[in-house]
């Protein structure tokens, strides 16, 4: 493990050196992260295994509290498995999305922050002590604030980056906070000690958990704390926006995991503000999901919906601890955990589909593109598959895990009482509502980028991406459907994470997985028998249309003389009646100029979603803060004899203040 | 014991010096007297252990700050094209009495502060203090960027004489690194001196607010 973070920190500083070698910089950088995954996963895998060799390396820091402390337990290896996966992966998509800069621009300082934040996402997730996370935490926020910013000649982007940055530190904020009231009360830094000990004190725990919530709750995407997410995932390349969004969001969710191992038994209220929590994410999330026009925005609030999916099953594993029902704990942690590893595998994927469809086309407007299916027959055969597995079909994974999660919340709420019941019920409406909205939002997705006919200049002469892009869309393709088609195997490697987290006797542990495994193997059976019967059919057709001509045509040309690109439904029209119908919540505004007369000439339509959460509530707090502060502008008058005098007084009275 | 003293009160007469000349040129030489000075404090404060780390550490403070800051400095100067400090923010008499103050705080602070056992000399840890902020007063008080640059070195040499009174207690690679530090703060303050005059054709720095954001 030594060896990868060293070789990662190596690819930092070497890509950094040589700027300007643009491809063999690229090759640097993404082989080093490459060599790093794979060096790093062996630990990982052995962890998963069920090997008792834990990794584990301390060595002292010369920061007060500070340890350098790392170790690979198995839900550190859980995360970190997806984690190195999709970076080589995407490392290796880079450098073919990357290309496009070469020449034009040194790509040594985007491969140098690449590798450090795969380093720092690492380390946040070995780490085990405080100042060490800490740190680990803040490199990975300022490592991607420069990914973000890579286009930063654009005025958007800037504001993105800008935006991601105070919200990651404000998040930053309140964890820091977490992490020394932890300290205050245990006299550690030491997550060991921490999870030994635990925190006694009811109230104490309850603030600390909030804490947790707000601050790890802003890195995941939690509902109100997401406003950084769909402008700084559009803003980045794209092989960071599948990088982000695929696991550097994941450090949120186990952080809070993690936290829970350290907080003792929860009260019941933990378990309903997290379902709340999910529900207003996944549900919110999906329908602005719904609203957009711009293709990485759409995909970055699924992301927040997808993090709404795995609270919403740890909202249900923690009702579970407090209640003690082992199912609920089992199949709520379990189906989060899954949908960690599934949401990373599949987001990833969209998002490097997102990219090579932003490569190809050069624009992401949903509205400006169309019948990328022939020119872009890879991208669009994965992205389909991605598609399917986000919006939780069988038989791919999205699927399993929802199911898990369902499965679950049923099985809790039918033999309990009222107070859990209530929610668990909601959660259950809300997770089916959740399915829906995504299916029908990647249906107008796919539909419009992919389907019917190219609606401007740019869509009509895109190019399908280079093997480097093609490679890790297949990979992440497959691992999708992999995961679907032997979900119960999947579902069994669950055992040694729950058991570490949950602390359940191995028996229950497995038990409740096993139950699982005949209705899925039912479900996959299910699935591949449709599949079978679905390529027979091809085969059949092929064989009675062989003899015959087939003609082929534009589509929806519905034999019009003339039709035009323009005859086509539209990403708004098509989402239309559901936005309407979700219309006070979504708050979108129109600006419609109707056609008039017998012979229109001009009409048009504009629709815009403004974040709901943005505009409400960020936006009026920030414009109060500026305006304060503005009073103080007239410190600030670049005049450095006052600067330093300035330095000077405040010396001075705090010298003469201990002095007196 | 005897060596030390004397070296600190030049160190004091020297401060007041600059703190009521107005021509640039003998500033710089004040200040590279000053270094020279100081160059010899280790040895002589330290009289009974000569080592090789306190001759090493003289020979590297008298070249650097007798010979080469100088230097840079008068380069800087030459080009420039300044002779003499105008208008300073505060008169030289007024700034002599404010230095001579702060002499006197700094020996009060002196009496009230805890001091480690082992220092060379009772005065050290009072000049130390006077010339800090003698140095921070001459940065505060003065519009050119050349003046700025003295203050800076008075304020270091200030941390200076105290890292080197108690050098067995701290450790010498401190001192070391803070040369080094000063060293490439000076270095680049002659560049950026030479800068400002070219775009702006004078170094006063009041006058480059503009600058702000």
């Amino acid at each position: 493990m030594l060896f990868a973070l060293a070789f990662l920190a190596l690819g930092a500083v070497v890509t950094l050196l040589i700027n300007h070698h643009d491809p063999i910089v690229s090759w640097l950088g993404a082989g080093s992260v490459v060599v790093a995954a794979v060096l790093g996963s062996i630990p990982a895998v052995q962890v998963m295994a069920g090997s008792s060799l834990v990794e584990r390396f301390r060595m002292p820091w010369p920061i007060p509290m500070g340890e350098f402390f790392i170790e690979i337990d198995p839900l550190t290896a859980w995360f970190l498995l997806p984690t190195l996966l999709l970076s080589a992966l995407s490392a290796i998509y880079g450098v073919g999305y990357l290309r496009r800069w070469q020449g034009r621009r040194g790509l040594g300082p985007v491969w140098s922050f690449y590798c450090l934040l795969v380093l720092s996402m690492t380390l946040v997730l070995l780490a085990r002590n405080g100042m060490l996370f800490l740190f680990a935490w803040e490199v990975m926020a300022v490592a991607s604030f420069f990914l973000v910013t890579f286009e930063h000649e654009s005025e958007s982007v800037r504001e993105a980056g800008w935006i991601y940055l105070v919200a990651t530190h404000l998040g930053t904020a309140f964890l820091l906070a977490f992490f020394l009231l932890l300290a205050r009360d245990t006299g550690s830094m030491d997550f060991t000690v921490w999870a030994a000990k635990g925190v006694q004190a009811q109230r104490l725990a309850s603030i600390l958990f909030l804490l947790a919530v707000i601050g790890f709750g802003t890195k995941a995407g939690f509902m109100p704390l997401h406003v950084w997410l769909p402008e700084a995932h559009p803003a980045a390349p794209s092989h960071v926006s599948a990088l982000m969004s695929g696991v550097m969001i994941k450090t949120g969710i186990y952080g809070l995991l993690r936290t829970f191992t350290f907080l003792g038994a929860p009260p019941l209220w933990w378990g309903w503000g997290l379902i709340a929590i999910g529900l207003t994410s996944g549900v919110l999330g999906v329908l602005f999901a719904l609203a957009q026009h711009d293709l990485k925005r759409l995909l970055a609030y699924h992301s927040v919906e997808n993090i709404g999916i795995i609270t919403l099953g740890l909202g249900a594993g923690l009702l579970g601890v407090s209640t003690g029902s082992p199912v609920l704990i089992v199949l709520g942690f379990g189906g989060g955990l899954l949908h960690v590893v599934n949401h990373a595998l599949f987001k990833g994927l969209l998002f490097l589909g997102a990219g090579a469809v932003l490569h190809g086309a050069g624009t992401r407007e949903i509205d400006h593109l169309g019948g990328l299916l022939k020119r872009m027959p890879w991208t669009a055969a994965t992205f389909l598959i991605g598609a399917v597995a986000i919006s939780g079909l069988p038989p791919l994974n999205g699927f399993v895990s929802e199911f898990l999660i369902f499965l679950g919340a049923f099985k809790g709420g039918i033999s309990a009482g009222g107070a859990i019941a209530v929610p668990l019920f909601a959660l259950i409406a809300g997770l089916a509502l959740i399915g829906g909205l995504a299916a029908a939002c990647f249906t107008k997705a796919f539909g419009i980028v992919f389907l019917g006919e190219p609606r401007s200049e740019h869509a009509s002469h895109a190019h399908e991406a280079d093997w480097t892009m093609r490679l890790p869309m297949l990979i992440l393709a497959v691992g999708c459907i992999l995961i679907g088609l032997f979900a119960p195997v999947v579902v069994g490697s669950l055992k040694t994470v729950l058991e570490n987290i949950t602390k359940l006797q191995p028996a229950t542990v497995s038990g409740n997985l096993a139950a699982t495994t005949s209705p899925l193997s039912f479900i996959v059976l299910g699935a591949a028998l449709f599949l079978t019967l679905l390529a027979v059919l091809i085969l059949l057709r092929r064989h009675l249309l062989a003899r015959r001509r087939v003609e082929a045509d534009i589509t929806w040309g519905c034999g019009y003389a003339q039709p035009t690109a323009r005859m086509q439904y539209t990403a708004s029209s098509f989402a239309q009646p559901l936005t309407d119908l979700f219309g006070p919540l979504l708050g979108t505004k129109k600006k419609i100029s109707p056609p008039h007369g017998l012979f229109p000439e001009e009409a048009a339509l504009k629709t815009t979603t403004p974040d709901i959460s943005h505009e409400q509530m960020y936006r009026p707090v920030f414009e109060r803060i500026n305006e304060w502060l503005s009073r103080l502008h007239w410190v600030q008058h670049g005049k450095v004899q006052l600067y330093v005098l300035y330095i000077a007084v405040t010396l001075i009275v705090l010298l003469v203040w201990k002095l007196r | 014991m005897q060596g030390t003293n004397i070296i600190l009160v030049l160190v004091v007469l020297t401060n007041l010096k600059l703190l009521g000349s107005s021509r640039v040129g003998s500033s710089i030489r004040v200040v590279a007297a000053q270094g020279v000075v100081l160059g010899l404090l280790p040895i002589l404060a330290h009289a009974h252990e000569i080592s090789w780390r306190y001759a090493g550490l003289a020979v590297g403070t008298v070249a650097l700050k007798g010979i080469v800051f100088p230097w840079f400095l008068f380069r800087a100067v030459r080009e420039a094209e300044v002779a003499r400090e105008i208008e300073p923010f505060v008169g030289y008499v007024a700034s002599l009495l404010a230095g001579v103050s702060i002499l006197a705080v700094s020996f009060w602070m002196c009496t009230r502060l805890p001091m480690p056992e082992a220092i060379a000399s009772a005065w050290l840890a009072p000049v130390a203090i006077f010339s800090i902020f003698a140095g921070l007063f001459l940065i505060v008080s003065r519009k050119r960027a050349v003046s700025q640059v003295l203050g800076f070195l008075v304020l270091e040499n200030g941390v200076y004489t105290f890292g080197v009174g108690v050098a067995p207690q701290a450790s010498l690679l401190v001192e070391a690194g803070v040369l080094l530090d000063v060293f490439v703060a000076v270095f680049v303050m002659g560049i950026t001196i030479f800068h400002i005059n070219r775009e702006f054709d004078h170094i006063d720095t009041d006058r480059l607010s503009s600058l702000k954001d």
